[in-house]
């Protein structure tokens, strides 16, 4: 099964696409704190595009596709029309460095590193995809 | 999307978080804690028992002011948090950094 949802890129949409994936994967018979992870994995690449690259425009979208057709895992695939970002190549900052500048951010990316599995970027066809997947050992 | 609210009590004063703190309401929890802390009071007990989700923009909130609490001796204790926004906590090993524990009592024993 694979469903998508598109929102303009403003915070407040952030909502929105947390209870579609929520109610997506609670199709699956995930554990709760798993599907929570995940959506929050998948918030924090979202709230970084809408805030970062495409300025909080609502002339601008975001869109979220998940894949499930494999059943050991959750692919989400998060896509816009900016340059998008590797994550991966975003160094995880220094907790003690936050707390001494009394920094606000920097906190997402490494979350979605902790929580997903793999995570892949690629600029194709004027769309920045940055993708995430989830293993479901045992299943 | 997050209600906040300040509740003062003898010794300590109660910030009440209901609902989701994520990068679009997490300026609430800013500026309720900002203000919060201007006001000096002796401890902050922070009541997450409504608090529904927490993404790194709320965490950030909290780490920011770790340091102000410190240097102004303002003790703050998180408690009431479910299973799913611990779980967010521990994932950073913020549950290091930030005093959480179960209920508003364990808190107040802290204090003490």
């Amino acid at each position: 099964m694979k469903t998508r949802i598109s929102v303009p890129c403003l915070k407040t949409n952030l909502q929105r696409i947390r209870q579609f994936i929520v109610k997506t994967l609670r199709t699956q018979q995930l554990p709760e704190l798993d599907i929570h992870a995940m959506v929050l994995a998948v918030d924090e690449v979202c709230a970084n595009l809408m805030i970062h690259a495409n300025k909080c425009s609502p002339r601008h979208s975001i869109e979220v596709n998940i894949d499930l057709s494999d059943s050991q895992k959750v692919v989400f695939d998060i896509i816009d029309h900016s340059q998008g970002f590797d994550i991966r190549q975003h160094p995880d900052p220094d907790l003690q460095e936050i707390i001494k500048n009394r920094r606000k951010g920097g906190l997402g990316l490494m979350l979605v590193k902790r929580i997903m599995d793999d995570i892949d970027f690629e600029v194709k066809d004027n769309q920045a995809i940055v993708r995430l997947a989830k293993h479901l050992p045992g299943r | 999307m997050v209600d906040i609210q300040t509740i003062r009590d003898d010794g300590y004063t109660v910030l009440k978080i209901q609902g989701e703190v994520d990068a679009s309401s997490s300026i609430q929890l800013d500026e309720a804690l900002a203000e919060l802390i201007a006001a000096q009071p002796p401890a902050i007990l922070v009541d997450c028992t409504g608090l529904q989700y927490i993404s790194s923009a709320g965490l950030g909130v909290f780490m920011s002011y770790i340091e102000e609490l410190d240097s102004k001796q303002i003790k703050m204790v998180l408690f009431g948090l479910s299973d799913k926004v611990r779980h967010v906590f521990d994932i950073l090993g913020l549950d290091q950094l930030l005093q959480l524990v179960d209920s508003q009592e364990e808190a107040k024993a802290l204090l003490t």
